[in-house]
């Protein structure tokens, strides 16, 4: 409203029409004409959301209660897709394996998050240093980094395995793609190569704003260092924690790109995820209408995820 | 009280260093590799064992990445295709997610606050999981197989963070200013340009290089949307290379491929290092 007022003067109620009358006019034109202009530049976003997000939603919803292939002949079934995916072993058992992915990964890289910003927490150049060292993986692709780490297990050929072998704790023709542990153990390690840099730069911003003088006073109430981790550090750590830990699970159950990349989805498609699934379904069977209903299930389980996060982050600001 | 800063170190100092240096080498070393090995010659790129240290130094591989030996599209056009779509998509969030940001806080209008809060809404849904609806849209309109195309997908899922992370330094900027502009005989979009875009350029910043990483780096939309290997980005195109020709693979030259990828990143990031952090931070927390 305060933009309105500055432009000119109410006009008064003195009774003399010839003055007032003109800012009056000029005064509601420009106002429309701001609220005209606002909806102007705000449309070229919303065109672009409406036609590739909002559109794209409200189609798969549509989809999902049809059989939709990509040429052919579309025909309403309508939860059917919905009862197939319940039956559909193949894809019970990617949300099992995506699930399976996620409990791993989760703490895995919160505990390793927390170690670097622990360790990054002393003041001086060195540890700044070390800290864009820790970073500098987060802003590779995963693609590169997953071709990468492909070639660095390669049997035969790849410098780690090479490495490991001539330090006696592998042999060459270890085949780590071979077997489901090895495999998801190299997938794994990429994802903690990749990311445990930025889970690290989030808890050091959030250790930054403990206050030192809370952690000293506790040291000279005579606190040992667990004791002042554990109840000082970790709790007023919490949100950081809580933020982190929505990141990873959202960023594990959409997990492709290393699994596409590394493992093809083997051995013997046990490393298929969620999404890798729906690609399957929709990108190599043409059944779009049945990968809609995959992705409508997905779509529910991520909007659990963010509304748990909405959540976290309100109660963060009250505190 | 140097006693008890130091008792607040979770380790002790020579441990410190220990520990840092060996951490340091263990997430530096798959960076190594890939050096390494995009510059041996092709011929010690494929050796087994492997060298610990290349042995010459070569471009063979790049030459062998670059000269497209087995016809089709070549790396350079796919090289190309990722450059004109990430910074075609950079430029047009930077410009939209501006625009609709100043809208969204300065030019209120009916309805204004409500389509804000749907366009933060599309946060919740990544576009991992509406893109089989997605890939019809863009069929109907004929954008599948299209650099165009490709390049709107990434500015809209990247418009929602560059609207949010510039919001705050818009709304922090005191109306009187632009008031003041206003009644200066500037034009209202004048006074965007001249007043608020000076205070909004860190999230202008952080904005773009969220977009350009995310552009750069995008492997699954281009790899379903795109076709035609003439279409292809870089990420697509390492799948190509790590596919091979002929069924034999070329590690060489798609570690070569690795490091053509992975060098734009490092060196934006290592030019523009503060604002990646800081963009990086308000997003996250705020």
């Amino acid at each position: 409203m305060a933009h309105n007022t500055i432009v000119t003067a109410r006009p008064g109620k003195s009774g003399r029409p010839s003055v007032p009358m003109r800012p009056l006019k000029r005064r509601r034109t420009l106002s429309t004409s701001r609220s005209r202009l606002g909806a102007m530049v705000v449309s070229p976003a919303l065109i672009l959301l409406t036609v590739f997000f909002f559109l794209p939603v409200v189609l798969m919803l549509w989809m999902s209660l049809n059989r939709w292939p990509l040429l052919g002949k579309i025909s309403f079934i309508g939860l059917g897709n919905y009862s197939a995916a319940f039956q559909d072993q193949d894809f019970l058992r990617a949300a099992g394996f995506t699930l399976l992915y996620t409990l791993i990964m989760t703490p895995m890289l919160l505990v390793i998050g927390v170690a670097l910003a622990l360790l990054i927490r002393r003041p001086g150049k060195a540890s700044r240093v070390f800290q864009s060292i820790y970073f500098l993986p987060v802003v590779v692709g995963f693609a590169a980094a997953g071709y990468l780490w492909l070639f660095m297990a390669q049997p035969n050929i790849g410098p780690m395995l090479d490495l490991l072998t001539r330090a006696g704790l592998a042999s060459h023709s270890d085949n780590w793609f071979g077997t489901f542990a090895t495999a998801l153990g190299i997938v794994c390690a990429m994802v903690v190569w990749k990311v445990a840099g930025m889970q690290m730069l989030l808890l050091n911003s959030g250790l930054q704003s403990i206050p030192v003088e809370l952690e000293e006073a506790a040291r000279i109430d005579g606190a040992t260092r667990t004791q002042v981790f554990r109840y000082i550090i970790l709790p007023l750590l919490r949100p950081t924690l809580a933020l982190l830990l929505v990141f990873s699970v959202a960023g594990s159950l959409l997990a492709f790109d290393q699994f596409y990349i590394m493992t093809s989805g083997g051995p013997a498609n046990q490393t298929i995820t969620a999404v890798y699934h729906i690609y399957r379904v929709s990108f190599q069977g043409f059944q779009l209408g049945y990968g809609a209903a995959l992705s409508a299930l997905l779509m529910i389980v991520l909007a659990i995820v963010s509304a748990v996060q909405m959540l976290i982050l309100r109660n963060s600001d009250h505190n | 009280m140097t006693s008890l800063q130091s008792s607040l170190r979770p380790v002790p100092r020579a441990a410190w260093w220990i520990i840092n240096t060996s951490l340091a080498a263990l997430v530096l070393y798959p960076f190594w590799v890939v050096l390494s090995q995009s510059i041996k010659s092709p011929a010690e790129a494929a050796a087994a064992p492997p060298t610990l240290f290349p042995g010459s130094f070569s471009w063979g591989n790049f030459a062998k990445l670059f000269t497209n030996e087995n016809g089709g599209a070549g790396f350079i056009q796919q090289l190309g295709n990722s450059v004109l779509v990430s910074v075609g998509a950079t430029l047009l969030t930077i410009v939209l997610s501006t625009l609709a940001c100043y809208g969204f806080a300065r030019l209120r209008f009916r309805g204004s606050n409500l389509l804000f809060f749907a366009t933060l809404a599309t946060f919740m849904i990544p576009f991992q999981a509406v893109i089989t609806p997605l890939y019809l849209v863009l069929h109907q309109i004929g954008l599948t197989n299209n650099l165009l195309g490709l390049m709107l997908v990434y500015t809209t899922f990247n418009l929602p963070f560059g609207i949010f992370l510039m919001r705050n330094s818009f709304a922090a900027l005191p109306s009187s200013i632009e008031e003041a502009a206003l009644v200066d005989g500037c034009g209202v979009l004048r006074a965007m340009v001249r007043v608020l875009l000076p205070v909004a350029i860190p999230g202008v910043i952080s904005t773009a290089l969220f977009t350009f990483f995310a552009s750069w780096n995008e492997f699954f939309a281009a790899l379903i949307l795109m076709t035609d290997q003439s279409k292809y980005t870089l990420p697509v195109a390492l799948n190509v290379l790590s596919s091979g020709t002929f069924g034999t693979l070329d590690w060489g030259a798609l570690q070569a491929g690795v490091a053509v990828t992975i060098v734009p990143c490092i060196g934006i990031y290592v030019l523009l290092q503060k604002y990646y952090v800081g963009g990086m931070l308000t997003g996250a927390m705020k």
